[in-house]
């Protein structure tokens, strides 16, 4: 795996610099905004990538907690896959209050990827590894909430005339970027072995925050566009085409990071037991 | 064009300084553990 790594950084870096071609040369100009609409290919992209990141971590933190109790831990593995049935059959139950280009399938398939991830999640990590992984899915997704923020306002000062309004779009974005800053302060300066525990709690309810910030332009009237694919948005295909393109460049790149991040927290968390091990050993290595 | 060239170095640059942080600390972690193992 370690000699893998190189070739899927070249790769990666490869891959977006062909994304940035694309957003920068390829992709057609905006009619009323001109070319300070290709912020969005980095925009969007980011904040998605940040959601999902922020999902996993939910999933990892929710495993993380149940998996104490080995009859928490099974309780909850069917809690996820009856949910997972429910939301296939409530999504064409109740398609009529869908909102508008919100197809069943979309929900259904939604459902079941969640679903998907939790049950990978848990048959690939231990539950010292979910917590790693939370810890990293934060991490990370706080860097790319970060450029969220950052490149939003130097798209609204051309365009809206000014950097910042509080509408609920950009509001719960902040509040969402706010908890998850808390949560890595939390870990970070907390020394009480129960840290991982309390931020496992706070991250399931920080979590709360994603499906509002998402599905903020779908609900409320905001300053902020509206959404470009569903919601009844509309985009051209080659800016999809690209979009897509630099979306899925900045996932490579954000899986990367995370295995980095992954194998830095191993590393530290190894120094720690060892120096606790040496602290046991008297200088003869015996056992004090 | 001046806010584009901005937003797309200003997204290189959080990504690199958080990278950065990442390998100075993964550096400083793997010199700490082989001093450890030597001991």
């Amino acid at each position: 795996m370690k000699k893998a790594f190189p070739i899927l950084g070249l790769l990666t870096a490869v891959f977006l610099s062909y994304a940035l071609y694309q957003a920068l040369v390829v992709a057609p100009q905006e009619q009323t905004m001109g070319d300070v609409q290709r912020i969005f290919y980095y925009h969007v992209p980011s904040a998605w990538t940040a959601f999902l990141l922020f999902a996993i971590n939910f999933l990892a933190s929710i495993l993380y907690l149940v998996r104490r109790n080995p009859r928490t831990d099974r309780v909850a593995g069917g809690v996820v896959m009856a949910l997972a049935a429910l939301t296939c059959v409530g999504a064409y139950v109740f398609k009529g209050y869908l909102p508008k280009d919100v197809y069943p399938s979309s929900v259904a398939t939604t459902g079941i990827v969640i679903a998907g991830f939790y049950f990978l999640i848990r048959k690939y990590f231990s539950e010292q590894g979910t917590d790693i992984l939370a810890l990293t899915t934060a991490e990370v997704g706080v860097v790319f909430c970060t450029v969220v923020l950052v490149t939003g306002p130097l798209w609204a000062r051309p365009v809206w005339g000014i950097w910042w309004t509080w509408d609920i779009r950009l509001t719960s974005t902040l509040v969402l970027w706010l908890i998850y800053v808390s949560y890595l302060v939390l870990r970070r300066f907390s020394s009480s072995g129960e840290t991982p525990v309390l931020a496992a709690a706070l991250a399931v309810f920080g979590a709360l925050d994603v499906p509002l910030v998402y599905f903020s332009i779908w609900f409320f009237r905001t300053q902020h566009p509206q959404p470009v694919i569903g919601g009844g948005g509309s985009i051209d295909p080659r800016m999809l085409h690209v979009l897509l393109i630099n979306w899925l460049a900045f996932l490579c790149f954000a899986f990367l990071v995370c295995w980095s991040r992954y194998r830095l927290e191993r590393l530290q968390r190894d120094v720690e037991e060892t120096q606790a091990l040496e602290a046991l050993l008297e200088p003869g290595g015996r056992v004090r | 064009m001046t806010y584009l060239y901005i937003a797309y170095a200003a997204t290189w640059l959080i990504h690199v300084a958080y990278l950065s942080t990442v390998v100075r600390r993964y550096s400083r972690l793997k010199k700490e553990m082989d001093q450890l193992g030597k001991k």
